[in-house]
């Protein structure tokens, strides 16, 4: 029940606040006292799995532990209770930590400049599409509506670059499952606008043309945009800047350990070189005579993305992170995460989950294995038996370039015993697929295996009560 | 590897472990597994950023500088404007740190996220309750970008390219909505408000519309606090040439006000913040998108969840649909790029309106109605102060017109007492003179509002 203050209640007594026509008729709510709601939602928790339930080696998503001293230091009121919009004098603190991520950040990636507003890295590919076509359109490049985007890339880039109003060109990769040069050449034109990668790529390897590729791309008058969504595979080992990338946006509910949240919240900063600078999405955090500044006075800048500032309680998690890892520590976490990519790899029955691309190359921080022994639906029912064990699967059927595909990607975070677990599962698993054992799974989940057709077949987005 | 000094979150930083794992796989050294990466990009120095610290430090030296900042303690916040300052149950705070919730992801796997998809199923069911819609997805990143979304959706289904955009919207939106109308071509045209009472002029409204407009966003309450007794006229007016009629709610106005299925709208987006999310400097929040009829839902961004079998039919599940609508699927010709979402907030609107229930909701309404029309009140006592400025009613927030200072100044000067107040909306808007805008809920007490108000008269 709501606070009442006496002396409001009797100043308020017999006015009449509000119309009656401007009145809700009934509020539509359920009437639920506390304890039954804490228990409903407590008990969809345990219907829930997550990071510090097992292992959660769901590829592309990068679900490494989240620490809590995270979690307390975003629930000070420093932070919780700061308005968006309280003077800039008054939040100094935090500004003062939002600069501080910025070179970090700019550090990381060999960028010159950082804007921390994008909310997800969708939203950073967003703006970073939205900068190259302004920076081109103002230089003299008003006809390059095309962008280049691998067919394995994530579906957001494509997304992004037709929001952002361009054309989107599909680059095959080649045998090694890599972007050749050769293939940029050929479907390069006077209408590049740029080009979107992921380095290393979605099939976890590192796209070894990209300096060649990026020549390609400038020569022609276009951009390179950085995906960072696989950033942790190169923390102190490569930077993107230094690779051609003219932007970047970096996924901080992966590499930076904030948590998913179920979906969502994430930060997707973007970053850029000098050139692209003026461009980026306001505000910008700047320091000038010992005080930290919301820079929105910038004449270049493709605008605003979010109604009030950003995800400002991720960015403090991974400003967490960074500091509690350091230097040493993110190269560290680099290291580790391609060596459990790798050796869980080279744990499994190559006769069953075979790699159609990039054989003999090393992977980074995830694989890409193609089940094998099935006509169609073998990655599905080794996915759905995986959970059988108290372990999430690896993401299934992406990137589109590969068949039957699991995508494994087991983090830093993952024992050695977890790892050698977690093969033998799969090996194991595989056996089971190939004798037809494996039809109905899970079956030892809160519920068994879904119906997600009928789903759609009438679609019930609502319980009505 | 560049030190063997153990971390607690790494378990294979250990000499032995790593040869191991190297010795079984056939590696020679980590740095054989680098050994793709171009001499000319590998990075031959250490990352000059400080090293790690204990997690003691870092939780000393992060408490400290966040300390620094005015918020919460002594300091008081009267802003708004689409992040605004509630109270949050503990009992919302306890169940959203459930690391089952938290740690998890996009429920990709539905047998094993069935706690999440059902959260979101019920986030979903409420807020379709409470906004008169039929449909609602389970978050998008904010209203900002929810309204933007909703822009180009309608755009998008009405083959228009003409989308009105009442002025009285939070002009941070506005911005967000040309970012985003940008680059599909959608010229957008603003409405501008009535002077005296801070509602959308009508007039204006006709004479923009015509067969081109796909549709006309407008904001009840608005930006100013004013709410807009014509809303059903206004979605009238835009249907009769064919356009979709798209409101921007503060859901926690709709404890008292009626709801924007009530007069027609066709898509409501808002701000779940205000149910149980904290400011947290302007994120993470939750953006609502909601639709009246099931045909949109076919054409909304983001993710939806809903309400299924399992194969054997013998049980209740839940799961994502219609994902071919999705980027991961559709790819360039997805209804949106959106991918990562607000899920968590959203299940904290949906903790917070089950605890509440239609009893706590109704009441906090109108607790926050009366605080609220005291506070301005009381502000109109000041002498340099007019307070409502405009005519028409409000629910949280309310205008102010300063009569001689300056509404930057003043909003400075509240500041540095440590009262967050007085947003300058002549910074947004002309023709009102100097004005700040003001929101008082249920957490203000009638002391809060005493120590405001001889505030004011000091900077005023």
């Amino acid at each position: 029940m709501p606070p009442k203050d006496p002396k409001i209640e009797a100043w308020a007594k017999s006015k009449e606040l509000l119309p009656v026509a401007l009145r809700a008729d009934e509020v539509r709510l359920p009437e639920i006292a506390e304890l039954q709601v804490l228990r409903h939602f407590n008990r969809l928790s345990q219907m829930n799995f997550s990071v510090e339930s097992g292992t959660y080696p769901l590829g592309s998503c990068t679900m490494k532990y989240n620490p809590k001293v995270s979690e307390y230091i975003a629930s000070s009121p420093g932070m919780r209770e700061a308005h968006p919009f309280q003077p800039e004098g008054t939040i100094q603190g935090l500004l003062g930590i939002f600069y501080d991520l910025s070179l970090m950040l700019c550090e990381i990636s060999g960028m010159k400049a950082f804007s921390l507003s994008p909310a997800a890295g969708a939203q950073g590919e967003f703006a970073g599409v939205l900068m190259m076509r302004k920076y081109l359109s103002e230089h003299g490049y008003q006809e390059k509506n095309e962008i280049l985007v691998p067919d394995s890339a994530h579906g957001t880039n494509p997304a992004s670059a037709a929001m952002g109003g361009f054309k989107v060109i599909k680059v095959p990769s080649d045998e090694r499952g890599l972007v050749g040069v050769e293939q940029v050449e050929k479907l390069i034109s006077a209408k590049t606008a740029g080009m979107m990668l992921t380095v290393p790529n979605t099939l976890g390897l590192f796209e070894s043309d990209v300096g060649k590729i990026a020549k390609v791309v400038h020569d022609a008058g276009g951009l390179m945009y950085y995906d960072g969504a696989n950033m942790n595979a190169l923390l102190g080992k490569a930077r993107p800047g230094d690779m051609g990338f003219d932007v970047v946006h970096l996924n901080l509910h992966k590499t930076f350990a904030t948590p998913h949240g179920g979906g969502g919240p994430g930060a997707g900063p973007v970053g850029v070189t000098e050139r692209l600078q003026d461009y980026l999405p306001v505000p910008v955090v700047t320091k000038a005579n010992g005080a930290y500044h919301l820079d929105y006075d910038r004449p270049g800048t493709i605008g605003r993305l979010k109604g009030s500032y950003a995800n400002s309680a991720i960015l403090l998690r991974a400003y967490c992170y960074i500091r509690l890892l350091g230097s040493d520590g993110l190269d560290n976490v680099s290291s580790l995460s391609v060596l459990a990519a790798n050796y869980l790899l080279s744990k499994l029955n190559p006769d069953a989950f075979t790699l159609l691309q990039g054989k003999g190359l090393r992977r980074k921080h995830e694989a890409i294995v193609s089940v094998q022994g099935t006509m169609s639906g073998g990655a599905m029912k080794v996915a759905k038996g995986l959970l059988d064990y108290g372990v999430h699967s690896p993401t299934v059927y992406f990137p589109l370039t590969v068949d039957e595909a699991l995508m494994i990607e087991p983090t830093e975070t993952e024992t050695l015993e977890a790892l050698d677990e977690y093969a033998d599962l799969l090996n194991g698993l595989h056996e089971k697929l190939l004798k037809g054992e494996l039809e109905d799974e899970p079956k030892n989940t809160s519920v068994g295996r879904i119906d997600e057709v009928k789903a759609s077949h009438p679609l019930s987005l609502r319980v009505k009560w | 590897m560049t030190s063997s000094e153990p971390h607690p979150f790494l378990p294979n930083l250990d000499e032995e472990i790593v040869q191991e794992m190297l010795k079984r796989m056939g590696a020679s050294s980590i740095a054989d597994l680098f050994s793709d990466i171009p001499d000319e990009f590998a990075l031959k120095r250490k990352l000059a950023i400080p090293d790690g610290q204990p997690e003691a430090v870092v939780r000393r030296e992060v408490t400290r500088r966040l300390g620094i900042n005015k918020a919460g303690g002594d300091s008081l916040c009267f802003l708004g404007g689409g992040v605004w300052p509630h109270y949050i149950p503990a009992a919302v705070e306890s169940i959203l740190s459930r690391q089952e919730f938290y740690t998890s992801y996009t429920p990709y796997q539905p047998e094993i996220s069935q706690g999440m998809l059902q959260a979101l199923f019920e986030y979903q069911s409420l807020m379709c309750d409470l906004l008169g819609m039929q449909a609602c997805n389970s978050s998008m990143y904010d209203w900002a970008s929810a309204s933007a979304e909703a822009v180009r959706m309608a755009a998008r289904v009405k083959g228009r390219n003409v989308f009105l955009v009442a002025e009285s919207v939070g002009p941070q939106r506005l911005e967000v909505i040309r970012t985003y109308a940008e680059p599909a071509g959608l010229n957008i045209r603003r409405v501008p408000f009535d002077r005296k009472t801070g509602e959308l002029d009508r007039t204006s409204l006709a004479g923009s519309l015509s067969s081109e407009v796909a549709g006309v966003y407008f904001e009840n309450p608005n930006f100013l606090g004013v709410i807009e007794g014509s809303a059903a006229g206004i979605v009238d007016d835009i249907h009769r040439v064919g356009g979709l009629g798209v409101v921007g709610v503060d859901p926690m106005s709709l404890s008292v006000l009626k709801n924007p299925g009530s007069y027609g709208a066709d898509v409501v987006v808002g701000e779940a913040q205000p149910l149980g999310v904290p400011m947290n400097f302007g994120g993470p929040h939750a953006g609502i998108f909601a639709v009246r009829e099931m045909s949109l839902a076919r054409s909304i961004p983001g993710r939806l969840i809903g309400m299924t079998t399992t194969r054997e039919g013998n049980d209740r599940a839940f799961c994502m649909v219609l994902q071919t609508r999705e980027q991961h699927i559709r790819r360039e010709n997805a209804s949106s790029n959106i991918c990562t979402n607000q899920a968590l907030l959203a299940l904290a609107a949906a903790c917070y309106l089950s605890l509440l229930g239609k009893n706590g909701f109704s009441r906090l309404g109108e607790v926050i109605l009366k605080n609220s029309h005291y506070a301005a009140e009381r502000l109109g006592e000041v002498n340099a102060v007019l307070s409502p400025l405009f005519e028409a009613p409000f629910f949280k927030e309310f205008a102010v017109q300063y009569k001689s200072a300056k509404s930057d100044d003043v909003y400075e000067k509240l500041g540095q007492k440590g009262i967050m107040a007085g947003y300058p909306l002549s910074r947004h808007y002309s023709g009102i003179g100097e004005a700040g805008g003001y929101c008082v809920t249920e957490v203000h007490t009638s002391e809060d509002i005493s120590r405001l108000e001889q505030a004011l008269k000091e900077v005023a």
